[in-house]
């Protein structure tokens, strides 16, 4: 009970931080902070690979993107200077309607006939032992047996995100020994690569 | 059926779940540096994923969990695409405002 409570106040209190920083790097940090409470929040709720996950991925691949992404724009010779804050007409009116919704549907849910889950036939068990609900050997069973669909969609979803960030970013000219050959080279394949978007 | 683990009725935790949404909402909506607009959309990525496990747990169900994982697959390309976007629009321009961007407008 008290656990959750503490961990309630952190994910709120950081997530506003997050929002309302003036620099990106304090959002980051407290962004951090809430992936950490996230985390031992997904293990109280018995996901313990979820909860690895989400420090791995989140906090050591996803926030150092957004470091560096920060770094690189700050690196150039003036700096950067953030935009203004204003609250446009259209989606705040939409945010405000979306957040109606959600409580009108939150109500509505609660007053609804229960639903008779499927449940899995691991028993409920302390976190960290095996062959319980939410263990490594439960979770890697259900990814690789039962919903082996989902998890090759993943495996496509990263795929197409690689290609296309090396698309975007990345310097496609291959290597010519003279700087001169090299800039003809770049145009060629930029022209190339818009003439197919087309 | 539990709707309840650990003292915490399992409402409470789609309530947080809901308000941590709702901040990284406000903030997609009001704030115009694209950094923290992201990473407003990384917590609700994130609320979603919340409101996933509580529910895979009141149910004992794992496909709340490997949903989950898909999500957060889906927000790790999100952010790459999109960052790397953020690093070629505003590489020369001093001043990061998204409402600056009008090349990308179809």
């Amino acid at each position: 009970m008290i656990p959750f409570w503490i961990i309630a106040a952190v994910l709120v209190i950081s997530a506003l931080w997050t929002v309302t920083a003036r620099k990106p790097i304090y959002s980051v940090v407290s962004l951090l902070l809430n992936f950490a409470a996230l985390a031992t929040s997904y293990l109280i709720l018995h996901a313990e690979f979820l909860a690895v996950m989400q420090i791995i991925v989140y906090s050591g691949a996803i926030l150092m993107l957004f470091v560096f992404v920060i770094a690189l724009l700050n690196s150039g010779i003036a700096p950067i200077v953030l935009g203004r804050d204003r609250v446009p007409v259209a989606p705040a009116a939409a945010a405000a309607l979306s957040a109606i919704a959600f409580v009108a549907t939150a109500i509505a849910a609660v007053h609804a006939p229960a639903i008779v889950p499927i449940a899995t036939h691991s028993p409920l068990g302390a976190v960290g032992r095996g062959n319980v609900f939410g263990s490594i050997g439960d979770f890697g069973q259900a990814l690789f047996l039962s919903r082996l669909l989902p998890f090759e969609i993943t495996a496509l979803i990263l795929m197409v995100a690689v290609v296309g960030v090396v698309l975007l970013a990345g310097d496609l000219a291959p290597y010519v020994p003279t700087r001169r050959r090299a800039e003809q080279t770049r145009r060629a394949l930029r022209e190339a690569i818009l003439r197919e978007g087309k | 059926m539990a709707t309840s683990f650990a003292g915490v009725p399992i409402f409470d935790y789609e309530a947080l779940a809901s308000v941590l949404f709702f901040i990284g909402l406000a903030g997609a909506v009001a704030r115009r540096n694209p950094l923290v607009m992201l990473m407003s959309i990384e917590l609700m990525f994130n609320a979603a994923n919340l409101a996933f496990i509580v529910f895979a747990r009141a149910w004992l169900n794992n496909a709340g969990q490997i949903f989950a994982f898909l999500v957060i697959t889906v927000a790790a390309a999100e952010a790459a695409i999109a960052l790397a976007i953020v690093v070629i629009v505003f590489r020369s321009a001093p001043q990061v405002d998204v409402d600056d961007v009008r090349v990308l407008h179809g």
